[in-house]
């Protein structure tokens, strides 16, 4: 797989860098669980995440993108590939680590959820929820703990003096700000935020974005930011890698993307939103049939049975990974040539 | 309140003879121990053969209760009050004065209108084939030829565009995705050649490009069969593209009502406005703030009577604001808006 | 209950006491088990259900007490029916609950004991009276009783064939029959827990090994394994650990459904964001069971006990019935059921069915309170 240069003013190392990953989940059948095949629900991933950026995972369901952050966070064993991981001065080499190492490494990394409703524990009050990640690391119920709880509490816009209140007393959107103050908790280097808007209205959605941006800007957090909504990646991501069936199909800034997609499956992502304006409706064609089943993608490039720019080679012989521009990939025999709309 | 819109795609104009449903300051109560739910709080709209209202807002705004009000499905302890005059072949029933469990509405119900819902899979039994419960929604209303029956169910899966629908139709739910299921809802809504297609969120569960398809399925089949739709949604993009009218609901209420060239390219309600701005993508530049709306819907028990959006809204004023429940006033032929400002003005 | 009340700070609620909080902030406030509680407390019958069975539970501890005569001691009147109680005298003047002097004739031509009241002999019916003595819990020796009529029989529901009084041997019955249901379901939940504990958080292998055990177990039709454990007890063991031993017969098959659904919970608490959340925070496995599974698990396990207890109870009942289980001289409800084996004795002694009409109270009482606290066990729904 081509290496990436990071360009301009990301001379520095990336504090993410997945290269090569592979998820293979067995398919067993029967009594004695014989594997009759395997699942790439993550096939051949690279991707460089930066400090202090938001890198946006766009796909539908069943592309990886969920299985790909839980690699990431080690929740899962990798099948191959390498990821490290440079918090602060150190250089973790996640797909290495045991059990106890990782636990040291896991502060660095932390997660905000998609439900708000099963990501908190109902049986604890908000206090208990957001000291978990201290306590479990080492601090014990004082002052000093209470102190924190509260500015953490302040930090994503909740009234400290309703930390002794249990979850079910709390809105949706009041909710993930308490998942976001634990994640929070430890400074963690990198954030994964899976899906975290997409289960709360729009106006609430619109205060959580608007909450995860300033903390980004205050604590200088890097964001692994997984979404299916192409709107909400736009608004808040600085690069965005689009998945298909386990791989990356396309990968660059925003506006690029969103301009100049160079993959056909980017466009029929970007032609599916429906516009809150009647004069611009949803074109009459658009992308057909369904996701390819990961456990027996088609031959060739993975998305040529929908695709309508599809060309004989695209049946036979899987496309490379080019980068037309610079920072631009795109996983298409065509990439360079074809007229593809994009939309701001 | 019969609204005046303009031409809209290829659709002529709304005549008096198309007036389908008549909905007449409805209300749905739920009696609760913390107090009285009103989720659906005195609202009026029609429907019209040949049309789409769309019906928008957040959560918790009382859309849903509404299209189970209009089908008398309300779950227990819900008690709906107000008249809903359904209008068909010249005559005219008062769904809202029917017991739910009589034959006359078990007859509009499922078969002169008809529902999709949001989650397709506990719509359907897991243990009868798809065709076997698209024949069942043909046969509890009275139509009994078997053969005829199946090619009925065939022919529709066929056209919601679900491939080899000959052989689907044997199949069981469990091996259809999520999109198919979907469609295989919407063939049974269908069954029936219903007047009305009350769809709830069908989109919500689904990813962006099979939303977009169902989307595009909905539009055509209206098209085709001439149904009126009431289209249930949270998404003002898939509003903007099917519905002709768009009724803005908060906390049980309608604050704002009119084409959808009214209510989504001139909106009047703070309401609206502030709903449309909070959508990211549109008009903003990455790393914009967006508008958002502070707080949360809430949920109306024993909600005082005032303007339900006052304590989120940005245009609040306690001078204007104070008094009770600002009526519904026309700014525009066809466009009304709940809002003091407007009464003030008027 | 709108958000915006929510969220609006109330800068005085810090300093209130918690008493005077508003019923809001309570709720909001309120743990898992207020909730529960607030719930349950809806259940009228469950409630009602509850009261009667911790009455239940409380006179199986105290048996000796309430019951008027000792379980085994012989009162001299032979299958005797229920001592009728009397509050008027001759002259039909109130005086109180009495009962007459009563002696069994024969009767020379149905050859029947019949029973004949001696009304010129009466014995009041007191209470806490002194009469046979007892030793409560091996403990504190004393001859209080809860009530009696001194010389006089009362034998509220009729004697044995060996004269004994079934009332009191239906209370003196409860204690190895209701403590049979909480031990035996306490093995059952020791054994389901951990093997359920192992498939549910391990999964894979164990899991797989588990399940099919349990899936085996489950299969074996129980009553007729049970009578063969049970007739592997010697004639001549001591009472003490024939209960012991029919108690862990009894678990050995009911652990499986307690097993199953420990599993289920696990598997189901496993996949919350919330425990991967602690998982990511670094909690060990350890932590993760001891601060969210087992929590998580609580209330649900506290209703499959409500649940599993009166079938362990009704499964005693049919083994001592059978006389596989508890025997003579031990007393429990299946032992005083054993009388009812015999068609004669139902015909012609109606009040030896006693015994059934308080199991069959016991396990609707359980039903009750268990239906209840299913209800409440989820408070968030």
């Amino acid at each position: 797989m081509t290496n990436e240069r990071p360009s301009g003013h990301e001379q520095q190392k990336p504090l993410l860098e997945i290269t090569n990953l592979k998820k293979y989940f067995p398919i067993e059948k029967g009594l004695l669980r014989r594997v009759v095949g395997y699942v790439r629900a993550v096939d051949d991933v690279s991707l460089s995440v930066y400090r202090g950026k938001t890198m946006g995972l766009v796909g539908e369901s069943g592309s990886g993108k969920t299985t790909l952050a839980h690699c990431v966070l080690r929740a899962y064993d990798l099948t191959e590939g390498e990821i490290i991981f440079r918090p602060g001065d150190q250089e973790y080499r996640l797909n290495e680590l045991e059990a106890k190492e990782l636990r040291q490494v896991r502060p660095h990394m932390q997660m905000i959820f998609q439900d708000p409703y099963s990501s908190l524990d109902p049986r604890k009050t908000v206090y208990d929820i957001v000291s978990e990640p201290l306590r479990l690391n080492g601090a014990t119920r004082d002052a000093a703990l209470d102190q924190r709880v509260r500015d953490l509490l302040e930090a994503v816009g909740l009234d400290y003096r309703h930390m002794k209140r249990y979850p079910h007393a709390f809105s949706g959107g009041q909710r993930q700000r308490v998942g976001i103050a634990r994640a929070l908790a430890l400074n963690p280097a990198l954030i994964v935020c899976d899906e975290p808007v997409s289960a709360l209205d729009v106006s609430v959605q619109a205060q959580i974005l608007n909450l995860l941006s300033d903390l980004q800007a205050q604590l200088n957090l890097t964001y692994l930011f997984i979404a299916h909504n192409l709107r909400v990646i736009q608004h808040i991501c600085d690069d965005v890698a689009v998945m298909y069936v386990g791989k990356l199909m396309e990968r660059a800034r925003t506006d690029d993307l969103f301009r100049n997609p160079r993959h056909p499956y980017t466009e029929a992502l970007l032609s599916a939103i429906p516009i809150p304006d009647p004069d611009r409706p949803l074109p009459e064609q658009g992308l057909e049939g369904e996701l390819p089943d990961p456990a027996n993608p088609p031959p060739g490039c993975y998305f040529h049975p929908r695709c309508r720019y599809a060309q004989a080679i695209c049946q036979v012989e899987a496309p490379p990974w080019l980068e037309t521009e610079p920072q631009h990939f795109s996983r298409c025999h065509f990439a360079r040539e074809l007229p593809l709309q994009g939309s701001i | 309140m019969i609204p005046q819109p303009q031409v809209r795609h290829d659709q002529a104009p709304v005549t008096e003879s198309d007036l389908l449903l008549q909905v007449r300051d409805l209300r749905t109560y739920f009696r609760l121990d913390e107090g009285m739910l009103k989720a659906v709080d005195g609202i009026s709209f029609n429907v019209y053969r040949n049309r789409v209202l769309g019906m928008v807002g957040e959560s918790g705004c009382g859309k849903s209760v509404t299209a189970q009000s209009i089908l008398q499905i309300v779950p227990k302890p819900g008690v709906v009050q107000g008249e809903m005059l359904w209008h068909r072949d010249g005559q005219t029933v008062d769904i809202g004065g029917l017991d739910p469990e009589s034959e006359e509405m078990r007859a509009i119900r499922g078969n002169e209108i008809a529902m999709i819902f949001q989650e397709p899979m506990t719509a359907f039994s897991p243990v009868h084939t798809v065709g076997n419960q698209l024949m069942e929604a043909y046969f509890v209303h009275g139509k009994l030829d078997e053969a005829e029956a199946r090619a009925r169910a065939v022919e529709l899966l066929d056209l919601v565009g679900i491939p080899a629908a000959d052989r689907r139709v044997d199949e069981y739910t469990f091996q259809l995705s999520g999109g198919m299921r979907q469609r295989a809802m919407i063939a049974m809504a269908m069954m029936n050649r219903p007047r009305m297609l009350i769809a709830d969120e069908p989109t919500t569960a689904l990813d962006v490009t099979i939303q977009a398809q169902i989307l595009r399925l909905i539009r055509r089949l209206q098209a085709e069969t001439g149904a009126a739709v009431l289209f249930i949604s949270h998404n003002l993009g898939a509003v903007a593209n099917l519905a002709n009218d768009v009724a803005v609901m908060y906390r049980g209420k309608i604050v704002e009502f009119g084409t959808v060239r009214q209510v989504l390219k001139n909106p009047q309600h703070p309401y609206t406005v502030a709903l449309l701005q909070s959508i990211p993508g549109f008009g903003y530049r990455r790393g914009d703030r967006l508008q958002s709306i502070r707080g949360s819907v809430g949920v109306p028990i024993d909600p005082p009577d005032e303007c339900p959006f006052r304590g989120r809204c940005d245009r609040f004023d306690p001078a204007l604001c104070g008094g009770s429940m600002p009526a519904s006033v026309e700014v525009e032929p066809g466009h009304q808006v709940a809002c003091v400002l407007y009464e003030a003005r008027s | 209950m709108s958000d915006e009340r929510k969220s609006s700070p109330s800068p005085t609620l810090a300093r209130r006491k918690k008493d005077e909080l508003t019923a809001e902030e309570r709720f909001f406030a309120a743990s898992q088990w207020e909730l529960m509680w607030r719930k349950f407390r809806k259940h009228k019958l469950a409630l009602a259900s509850g009261v009667v069975l911790i009455f239940l539970y409380a006179i199986a501890v105290t048996f000796e007490f309430w019951a008027p005569y000792g379980p085994i001691s012989e009162q001299g009147l032979i299958n005797m029916r229920p001592t009728r109680i009397h509050f008027r005298n001759e002259e039909g003047k109130f005086v109180g609950p009495f009962v007459y002097g009563i002696e069994q004739v024969v009767d020379m031509e149905t050859f029947k004991r019949v029973p004949v009241e001696d009304k010129d002999v009466t014995y009041p019916i007191r209470f806490f009276v002194h009469a046979e003595p007892y030793k409560l819990w091996g403990l504190f020796e004393t001859d209080r009783h809860f009530f009696g009529a001194g010389e006089g029989k009362v034998l509220l529901v009729g004697t044995d064939e060996l004269g004994r009084d079934l009332f009191s041997r239906i209370l003196a019955g409860s204690r190895i029959s209701l403590s049979v249901g909480v031990v035996g379901v306490a093995i059952s939940l020791v054994l389901g827990s951990f093997f359920g504990g192992i498939a549910g958080y391990y999964g894979s292998w164990a899991d797989l090994i588990i399940s099919r055990a349990i899936e085996f177990i489950g299969s074996i039709p129980n009553l007729p394994l049970w009578m063969l454990l049970a007739s592997i007890i010697p004639l001549d063991w001591p009472v003490v650990r024939v209960y012991f031993m029919t108690t862990i017969i009894i678990s050995l098959l009911t652990w499986v459904g307690l097993a199953r659904v420990v599993r289920s919970l696990l598997l189901q608490l496993r996949t919350m964001d919330y425990v991967k959340a602690a998982q990511l925070a670094g909690a060990s496995d350890m932590r993760l069971i001891i601060d969210h599974l087992l929590p998580g698990m609580l209330s649900y396990l506290i209703v499959q006990v409500t649940i599993a207890i009166p079938n362990t109870i009704l499964a005693e009942t049919a083994l001592s019935f059978l006389g596989l289980g508890m025997r003579p001289p031990a007393v429990s409800w299946g032992v005083l059921l054993r009388a009812a084996q015999n068609v004669q004795n139902i015909v012609l002694r109606p009040w030896m069915l006693a015994p059934a009409i308080v199991v069959i109270v016991t396990i609707f009482v359980f039903n009750f309170v268990g239906d209840g606290l299913r209800d409440a066990a989820d408070p968030y729904k």
